[in-house]
């Protein structure tokens, strides 16, 4: 078990009032995580004395600065076991990892009758840049469908995965019904029609252990803000031999060996992606996140996070007229996403937060899920590391207090 | 803490709405929705002979302070000219919900307004009307 009152001592923010004598109750951090003093006081350090441009002084600095933003990659390259670190790629966020599997393999892979299988759970993120492909290549899309206990209708996957597919682009744990889906088993299936597969793990990053090598996944794609470390700096891990055949995705300093006027040689993997000044201070911040996150554990977060998921989901059963969407305990995530019949989400998430209580209200990036529920929006409470059953009692209590005021 | 942004009156309007339903057939009438949260409303209005607005229904789903505030606004505009209706000021709807709103719930509660000037307009698109509520 986790030491969670220690852990919660390590959150400079949980330490806060929202309101005079109302202390914050994290419960979004779905949608971005906190961070630790750890991370915090790395990015500060580095500021305050190790900052220089990266891969260009022959001043110390500079290479001390190289030091840093290179022994974090191989750190994250460590964390989801990525064979070596020239396959960590750094990027703004998850959706600038898809967005560029998408400009630069898709639109050299994908063409007319060419398919791209996603899921009817997917992020906006992780379904606008496939939409745009499509309408620039002729590709056409093709989802599978989740049950109405948001689970994959796995049944329907031989019909959709064809010779056609090109690529399967999925999430790993479901961002709204915090559905676990069977990563290993996806990636199998579309590698058996000749597709490629690419893993969204915005949300298993933070949570669980991630392992692409035992994922044999061809690209996986996560954020750092989620997982305790910055804003402004994520991953996109691929497959070496499909990296390096994949044209740069923009162009710049920093992605090129020579540039004559009229073209150029690409750098190397991993910098041929990255062009101009990466997110440097950024890319420390997260390697100092990773390794916050590994010395812990990330088999017990997910424990204590299937703790509390499990806990959560009996404390809102007794709210009445509380209905969760999404599986059962055993393949969720730490996401808790209702309704309130009675209360629409919007209303929820401001009462509850006058006692300090922070949930996310809305269509939380996926129209297209809710659309199909025929619902405009839930409320979601999403756990971590540092959230206690307390915390859960108190969400709970929000929300009968939310029934007294809708008279309910 | 307090819970005042849902005085009684904000709840009363939102079990016991004001002028819901539709008119058929209306001089003019405008949906619209909010993407952010999925509030969607709808006004039909009737005008007179002098171009007063003789009767108003509205419909639609969302937050307490969205639908309070179509109540609000619908029963303010009886008897209004089309010219009155097209210069209501925000400020004063923001006035008649009467309650403390943040940036983000303002949005809110200007939804039937952003829906009633954009039909009073006869304007396709309500967005033409941002900045200039």
């Amino acid at each position: 078990m986790l030491n969670v009152e220690r852990i919660r001592q390590d959150f400079p923010i949980l330490q806060t009032e929202v309101y005079p004598g109302v202390p914050l109750i994290f419960l979004d951090s779905a949608a971005s995580s906190q961070r630790p003093n750890a991370v915090i006081e790395a990015m500060d350090e580095y500021y305050r004395s190790e900052h220089a441009n990266v891969h260009r002084g022959i001043y110390r600095l500079s290479e001390e600065a190289t030091n840093a933003y290179e022994d974090a990659r191989a750190r994250i390259a460590r964390f989801i076991n990525a064979p070596g670190s020239y396959q960590v790629i750094y990027v703004r966020n998850t959706t600038e990892a898809i967005n560029l599997v998408a400009y630069s393999w898709a639109h050299a892979n994908v063409g007319p009758g060419d398919e791209i299988l996603l899921t009817e759970m997917e992020h906006h993120s992780n379904l606008v840049p496939w939409q745009l492909i499509a309408a620039q290549t002729g590709a056409k899309l093709r989802f599978v469908p989740f049950k109405p206990d948001g689970t994959l209708d796995l049944e329907k996957l031989p019909q959709l995965l064809t010779r056609r597919t090109k690529l399967f682009s999925f999430t790993a744990v479901s961002n709204v019904f915090g559905t676990i889906n069977p990563v290993r088993e996806l990636v199998d299936a579309a590698h058996a029609v000749g597709a490629l597969a690419l893993v969204d793990a915005a949300q298993a990053a933070p949570h669980m252990p991630v392992d692409v090598q035992a994922w044999d996944c061809d690209f996986l794609a996560f954020s750092g803000h989620k997982m305790c470390g910055p804003t402004g700096i994520g991953i996109l891990y691929g497959k070496r031999e499909i990296l390096e055949a994949m044209p740069p995705f923009m162009g710049g300093g920093d992605m090129i060996l020579r540039v004559r006027l009229e073209s150029s040689d690409w750098n190397e993997l991993p910098w041929k992606f990255e062009a101009g000044t990466p997110a440097i201070a950024e890319a420390v911040g997260l390697g100092v996140a990773v390794d916050y996150l590994s010395a812990i554990g990330m088999d017990a977060i997910h424990a204590h996070e299937a703790f509390i998921t499990g806990y959560a989901l009996e404390a809102l059963s007794e709210v009445p007229g509380l209905t969760i969407i999404g599986p059962s305990a055993a393949q969720k995530g730490g996401v808790a996403a209702f309704t309130l019949a009675g209360t629409h989400p919007h209303d929820v998430a401001e009462l509850l937060d006058k006692r300090g209580i922070a949930v996310r209200a809305g269509h939380h990036c996926a129209m297209p899920l809710h659309k199909k529920l025929g619902l405009t929006a839930t409320t979601r409470a999403s756990f971590y590391l540092h959230t206690t059953t307390a915390e859960i009692d108190q969400l709970a209590e929000g929300l009968n207090h939310v029934r007294e005021v809708f008279r309910l | 803490m307090d819970s005042s942004i849902y005085r009684e009156q904000i709840i009363d309007l939102y079990e016991h709405p004001l002028n819901y339903g539709a008119l058929d057939p209306h001089d003019f009438s405008y949906e619209e929705d909010n993407p952010l949260c999925g509030d969607v409303i709808r006004i039909d209005v009737r005008l007179d002979e002098d171009n007063r607005v003789a009767d108003v229904k509205w419909s639609g789903d969302g937050c307490a302070i969205s639908q309070a505030s179509a109540s609000l606004l619908t029963e303010e505009i009886k008897g209004m000219t089309l010219e009155e209706v097209r210069a209501f000021p925000k400020e004063r709807l923001l006035e008649l919900v009467g309650v403390p709103l943040s940036m983000v719930r303002v949005k809110c509660a200007l939804l039937s307004l952003k829906v009633l000037k954009a039909g009073a307009y006869g304007l396709p698109d309500a967005s033409e009307l941002h900045g200039d509520l």
